[in-house]
């Protein structure tokens, strides 16, 4: 069983890194969210500089804390760009196996369905969490330069991983469903899409409906973990998002077997 | 070992085999024969557990291919038509891959891999990337990772499928060498693959059984006549309305290969051997060459695919 999973992983993790994806999708990462941090924390300085001359707008900003202007902007960024950058990395892990027929292969040795999706799932989970690792250093630099409070930092990337962990299980799903990765992507994003501007309409519609999408918009439940707060209820949401996920994988798996 | 019984796929727009029913003994070369489209694929993709059949059973080694496929297919090496094979990966790191998915134990991993990179000649290549391989190269890596677990059970299909004459000759070797005491399936739509290396041929068209056989019952029972070659120097009427003559005989034609040759069609079961000489003898003309032409297993294969159509 353990030993399947681990087969699969390791044979995708060494793809991930010999098409040079994972470095490629990685470095881009951290250039976006590299340049967003950074104007972040320009902008907070420049307005803690005019603050200090200037009462009124120290006031009018009353928010001026770094937790409150940098981190928690910074997670809401971190947040888009990975949303951008996680169907580049889920796309191949099953088109490309169905386009150039392996697939036949696989699922024709005696793995099981659900040790191929496990091993894929935890291969990509892991070149996400390298991706998400690499941010680490903008909230390491807060703390050697200023005094922000770590406790909603540590809670914030908390989530950031679950939130990301439940964006690999949807694309993966969109990597079961086709073998043309570019439509694994376009669907992958619009899903995600989906998901995280769920909230938006939620103040438009009736109350009762209103809590509803809002439980279902992926990005809802990151926010008091942003703030420090970690509510079983988020991870729970989080967990079955991606369970709920895997096993529509498999039956996508399943249903390709059945076509033939 | 491979019992197949009223097996049937239905692929909603038309049927992809229909009852089909044949079985294989264990340590038989079984020859899977038919034009394209005639069902080889679909068949062997349940045999191998890829996907299930409509109705009907299929077991392999005595395990049920839907209720048991993991048993199943611990025992099978497959190669599909296409030879799918990781293109970024190296020779030797994907076959280690694939022995460990086929269950070998972790500690007999790389005797396996070095036994099949030694047994289908890829020992100068385990580092080399599959990607930068020629196409007879990548076929016997295809058949290495069919052979990785040592299977009981041998799935090939149309092995030698794009490849050049020579690597045909080769691959074709390398398999009767590498079939051993394993049963084996091989489909192919090229009569002289099959004929050459199986001991048992199964027909199918259309989805549907044809004939079962062995290659010589198949062409000693082809229905219709069989045929003598002759060549004589005299005039061409007049030789064919003297042959035509002989009791037996039920059609004579000329041949193109040259002006002096006849082809001589002869009623089932008749023996005209002995009434030809003296024909051409009483007229005076010059009996050059005279031989039975056997009827080919293209032959039986037109014939039984044809008549179908009839």
């Amino acid at each position: 069983m353990f030993r399947n999973i681990g087969l699969i992983y390791k044979k995708e993790i060494k793809s991930y890194f010999k098409s040079y994806i994972a470095y490629v999708v990685i470095a881009v990462f951290m250039v976006i969210t590299g340049f967003m941090f950074n104007d972040v924390v320009v902008k907070f300085s420049m307005l803690s500089f005019k603050a200090q001359g200037n009462p009124m707008l120290a006031k009018q900003y009353n928010l001026l804390n770094v937790t409150e202007t940098v981190v928690r902007p910074m997670f809401g960024q971190i947040s888009m760009i990975m949303l951008l950058m996680m169907p580049m990395l889920t796309m191949k892990l099953l088109a490309d196996e169905k386009k150039s027929g392996t697939m036949e292969l696989i699922l024709t040795y005696p793995i099981r369905d659900a040790e191929v999706v496990m091993g894929k799932y935890l291969a990509g989970l892991t070149v996400f969490a390298a991706m998400l690792f690499s941010t680490v250093t903008y909230p390491l630099l807060l703390i050697a330069l200023g005094e922000p409070e770590i406790v909603p930092m540590i809670t914030g990337y908390f989530g950031l991983f679950l939130m990301g962990a439940a964006f690999v299980s949807l694309g993966l799903f969109a990597s079961s469903v086709t073998e043309n990765q570019i439509i694994a992507a376009s669907l992958a994003l619009g899903m995600l899409f989906l998901f995280y501007l769920m909230s938006m309409s939620a103040a438009y519609v009736s109350p009762g409906i209103g809590r509803i999408v809002s439980y279902l918009s992926i990005n809802d439940h990151f926010f008091s973990m942003a703030k420090g707060v970690v509510d079983t209820e988020d991870i729970i949401y989080y967990l079955s998002f991606v369970v709920f996920f895997l096993f529509l994988t498999m039956r996508s798996i399943e249903s390709h077997r059945w076509r033939g | 070992m491979i019992e197949v019984e009223n097996l049937t796929k239905d692929y909603g727009a038309r049927l992809g085999i229909d009852g089909l029913t044949f079985s294989a003994e264990k340590g038989e070369l079984l020859g899977f024969l038919g034009p394209n489209g005639a069902g080889k694929t679909t068949t062997m993709r349940i045999l191998t557990c890829f996907f299930p059949a409509t109705s009907g059973r299929a077991t392999v080694a005595g395990f049920d291919c839907f209720e048991d496929s993991l048993e199943v297919r611990k025992r099978l090496g497959y190669m599909p038509e296409s030879v799918p094979l990781y293109k970024d990966m190296e020779v030797g790191e994907y076959l280690s891959f694939v022995a460990g998915a086929k269950g070998v134990e972790a500690k007999d991993v790389k005797k396996s891999v070095d036994r099949v990179i030694g047994d289908c000649g890829l020992s100068e290549y385990p580092k080399s990337m599959i990607s930068e391989l020629s196409k007879g190269y990548r076929q016997r890596v295809g058949l290495a990772q069919a052979l990785v677990n040592d299977p009981e059970i041998l799935i090939l299909d149309e092995p030698t499928n794009g490849l050049d004459p020579r690597q045909i000759r080769e691959i074709r070797k390398l398999i009767t060498e590498l079939a051993g005491q394993r049963t084996m399936i091989l489909s192919s739509h090229i009569l002289p693959e099959v004929s050459k290396v199986c001991k048992k041929i199964v027909i199918i068209d259309k989805g549907k059984l044809v004939a079962v056989d062995t290659p010589d019952n198949l062409v000693s029972n082809v229905h219709g006549a069989t045929k003598m070659f002759l060549r004589i120097d005299g005039p061409a009427k007049g030789v064919t309305a003297e042959l035509g003559k002989i009791k037996g005989v039920s059609k004579v034609e000329p041949d193109d290969s040259a002006p002096d040759a006849f082809i001589v069609s002869i009623k089932k079961g008749a023996d005209i051997k002995q009434d030809i000489p003296p024909v051409v003898v009483n007229n005076n003309w010059n009996l050059l060459e005279m031989r039975a032409i056997q009827a080919s297993l293209e032959d039986v294969f037109i014939h039984l695919v044809t008549k179908e159509d009839a």
